[in-house]
């Protein structure tokens, strides 16, 4: 397996056989004493992360620094363009060869769709997509499959209800995909001029599964295994009252957890703009802190791989 | 005997049925711009025993290489190429839609990669070949509309 992994790209999910995403997640689960801090490693020292952050980003950025850290390596790089040779307004091409240079293995984060292949395409040394506009989020996703996998023992035959902005959310469509791939039986649950985009939808059915479509969470919610809420964003409504309004119909709060399941669990990509009330963060369905900190194992085992240092 | 709007040529390229209204764009994706050295006759609007209407496109003096006439299934699938040498078909053949496209139409996603100032030429899949389905390489945007996509 080591062999496939070493000096390759992880720019999108569909990119990784289930085999491939599977040895990911259990090579993460021996991370997390490390992440953790409980244990020491010296993996991957010596070796230099660039971290290329386009668009603010705070999880996603510390997640792999602390990873990087964590197993001994360096990290450099930037966390704004304005000031870097990008505001002087060179090329995402340009930029990439120079880092290339620099560094092991590079992160980036980027507005455009298509940047993380685009990079691949120039950069020797292995690209990490850590989100493309709203393209894909690899590392995101195994985070999410892996917060499940932990919680639930398997993925498979889970009932998951993907809840928000399903049209433009970019971990949504890379996600749903790799949980089809998964056997889990998956429930979008949006407004209809938020709902799941066709192309996605056919992607999902070609795996065999036929999703169930749903308007409201309430008809859905009982027999949810998961729940995976995303943030609706304000800019995606040209009439503020009607982003009210659909924004308190999908919101989380005790109310509608009276009768879910007793082991339902609750993921969120964060941030969270008001989706889930601050009251079901002390229920035992809360599982989006601990999903924030599983981004830490999963890189480091990513990185770990595409360096060479974990087989 | 039959009269022709257009004489017929002595050597070079003959792109016949082509869809109607595509001819200039045929024209972009084989490259032929106003710095050509052969004239070159484009016929919009011509009736067709089987569409009806069909465009041509005649090019003197230059036989195009057919693999970049295979581009021309992207928007004129039923195509035909005729190489003319000393007024006889020399060679005729069909377009074939390539399983590659680079370069002749930008991603119709505007938040593509390709789209910004950057030194990589646009690239696609042919994920289906009828109806005529590609996926961007970068963005994974899928296009079906690649007419208006043409450079």
């Amino acid at each position: 397996m080591s062999a496939a992994f070493r000096g390759m790209d992880v720019v999108s999910i569909r990119d990784f056989s289930r085999e491939q995403v599977e040895h990911v997640l259990k090579l993460a689960e021996k991370m997390v004493p490390i992440a953790k801090g409980e244990e020491r490693s010296v993996l991957l020292e010596g070796h230099v992360l660039g971290s290329l952050f386009y668009e603010p980003s705070t999880r996603t950025r510390l997640s792999f620094d602390a990873a990087m850290t964590r197993l001994g390596g360096r990290v450099l790089g930037f966390d704004q363009p304005a000031g870097a040779s990008v505001a002087k307004g060179e090329t995402l091409a340009d930029t990439i060869r120079m880092v290339d240079a620099y560094s092991d293995v590079i992160v980036l984060r980027h507005p455009q769709e298509g940047a993380a292949r685009l990079a691949a395409h120039f950069a020797n040394r292995p690209i990490i997509n850590a989100g493309d506009g709203a393209g894909q989020h690899p590392t995101q996703t195994m985070l999410d499959l892996f917060t499940i996998r932990k919680e639930k023992k398997k993925i498979e035959g889970n009932n998951v209800v993907i809840v928000g902005d399903l049209k433009y959310g970019r971990t949504v469509h890379s996600l749903s995909e790799a949980l089809a791939m998964f056997g889990a039986n998956l429930t979008f649950v949006a407004p209809p001029s938020l709902q799941i985009p066709k192309e996605h939808l056919k992607q999902i059915e070609s795996m065999g599964h036929k999703p169930k479509m749903a308007t409201t969470l309430a008809e859905v919610v009982k027999d949810a295994d998961v729940l995976y809420v995303t943030r609706i964003q304000k800019e995606r409504f040209p009439d503020p009252a009607e982003y009210q309004k659909v924004a308190g119909t999908y919101r989380i709060d005790l109310g509608l957890l009276k009768d879910v399941k007793k082991d339902l669990i609750i993921m969120h990509p964060l941030p969270r703009v008001g989706e889930i009330a601050s009251e079901v963060d002390s229920t035992p369905h809360a599982k989006y802190f601990e999903q924030a900190f599983n981004g830490v194992p999963v890189r480091m085992a990513i990185l770990g791989l595409v360096l060479g240092g974990l087989k | 005997m039959k009269e022709f709007k257009v004489t017929p040529i002595r050597n070079g390229t003959v792109i016949d049925h082509i869809n109607v209204g595509m001819a200039l764009k045929v024209l972009k994706i084989v490259g032929v711009k106003e710095d050509v050295s052969s004239t070159v006759s484009v016929l919009i609007h011509v009736p067709s025993k089987k569409a009806g209407w069909k465009d041509i496109v005649k090019i003197e003096d230059r036989e195009l290489d057919p693999k970049e006439l295979d581009k021309i299934a992207l928007i004129s699938p039923n195509a035909t190429i005729n190489i003319i040498r000393d007024y006889n078909v020399a060679e005729k053949f069909v377009v074939e839609v390539p399983n590659v496209i680079k370069g002749i139409m930008k991603c119709s996603n505007p938040g593509c990669i390709t789209n910004k100032d950057e030194p990589v030429e646009p690239e696609f899949v042919v994920e289906s070949k009828k109806p005529i389905t590609l996926r961007c390489v970068y963005c994974d945007r899928i296009t079906t509309d690649v007419a208006e996509n043409v450079q």
